[in-house]
């Protein structure tokens, strides 16, 4: 398998599950508004994905389509980070989630805007303008709940405090980040680590949240280990293609 | 829950519009956020460059049973529609 396939993998899958996650939002949100926001964000990371997927198959030149990629593979061939399989639990873990998720994807999509693949970089670009957005809402809101109530300050505090440890996977460097690093396709994840604190800590602050000191971090899923949540998403997300080989909308 | 949330008035210019033009309304707990949630709720579909909120309290309104007094006065005012004048031919249309 190619870096750069495994790349595409990495990047279409964690936005694949993490858009499947906040579709599961739908018509359960707190309020209207955030309803649809969520939707619109899962939108946005599902169109991504089929960019990611698409070219992924594209590279790996065995006719494979995104809807192939996305559709018809196991667990144990899904590259994403873990912490996008979380379940979505309150609405305070699924904005955490978001933030925490968001504060990354905005740097890694503006490194890979100068990525030496020009498919890679314009797919980039067009991601990064949702991303930027996508950040400019959970940031905003995990200082609002943060600093809100107690009961919002309770369970946001809360929703931190179990995903830090998953957050960390995002900026371990494996053989396959160095060498798309040496070929400038993507940068080393853990180069990220520095700008993402940058983000992070300054909203957590304002949010009156502590993130806990521990960098431990959980970590498989860019390899293909992945937690039993990732399994029960698969098989909802699956099941009609499997079951129903090839039908079509 | 959101009924504790103030009602916010959405203007949006849209692609070709020159002025803003009501398009509904929603929940949010201020004006950022009613902004926020105009863009995710409103121009899905790509149908604006600009946006407009405003609290649904801030506006006055006329009242409907004040619509007898306030508008039929001009109904028998044809005189006040420009439909008098003769358009010389080489003006072309107006």
């Amino acid at each position: 398998m190619s870096a750069l396939f495994e790349f595409l993998l990495r990047m279409g899958d964690t936005t694949l599950i993490l858009g499947h996650r906040l579709s599961e939002w739908c018509g359960h949100a707190p309020v209207l508004e955030e309803d649809i926001a969520l939707a619109n964000i899962a939108l946005d990371l599902i169109g991504q994905t089929q960019l990611w997927l698409g070219l992924a198959g594209e590279v790996e030149g065995r006719g494979r389509t995104a809807d192939n990629l996305a559709y018809l593979r196991d667990a144990a061939e899904f590259r994403n980070a873990l912490i996008v399989e979380r379940p979505n639990g309150d609405f305070g873990m699924t904005l955490m989630r978001q933030f925490l998720f968001d504060a990354w994807h905005v740097q890694q999509l503006k490194a890979l805007t100068a990525s030496s693949d020009a498919r890679v970089a314009e797919i980039a670009a067009k991601a990064l303008k949702e991303a930027t957005y996508h950040l400019e809402r959970s940031s905003d809101l995990v200082i609002r709940l943060g600093d809100g109530t107690d009961e919002s300050h309770r369970r946001m505090q809360a929703a931190l405090d179990e995903l830090w440890p998953y957050a960390g996977e995002l900026f371990l460097d494996d053989a396959t980040d160095r060498a798309l690093a040496q070929s400038g396709v993507a940068p080393p994840p853990s180069s990220l680590r520095a700008r993402w604190d940058a983000i992070v800590q300054p909203a957590l602050a304002q949010a009156t949240l502590k993130p806990p000191e521990s960098r431990f971090a959980h970590k498989g899923g860019r390899r293909g280990v992945h937690t039993e949540h990732l399994g029960y998403i698969l098989a909802q997300m699956q099941f009609l293609q499997r079951a129903y080989p090839n039908a079509v909308w | 829950m959101s009924s504790e949330w103030p009602l916010w008035e959405v203007f949006i210019r849209g692609q070709h519009g020159l002025n803003h033009r009501h398009v509904g309304s929603l929940h949010a707990p201020d004006a950022a956020l009613a902004l926020k949630n105009a863009r995710d709720v409103y121009t899905r579909r790509n149908e604006g460059v600009s946006i407009w909120v405003v609290k649904s309290n801030d506006i006055t309104a006329s009242s409907p049973s004040d619509k007898g007094p306030l508008f039929e006065p001009a109904n028998s005012k044809i005189y006040r529609h420009p439909t008098f004048y003769d358009i010389p031919d080489d003006v072309g249309r107006m």
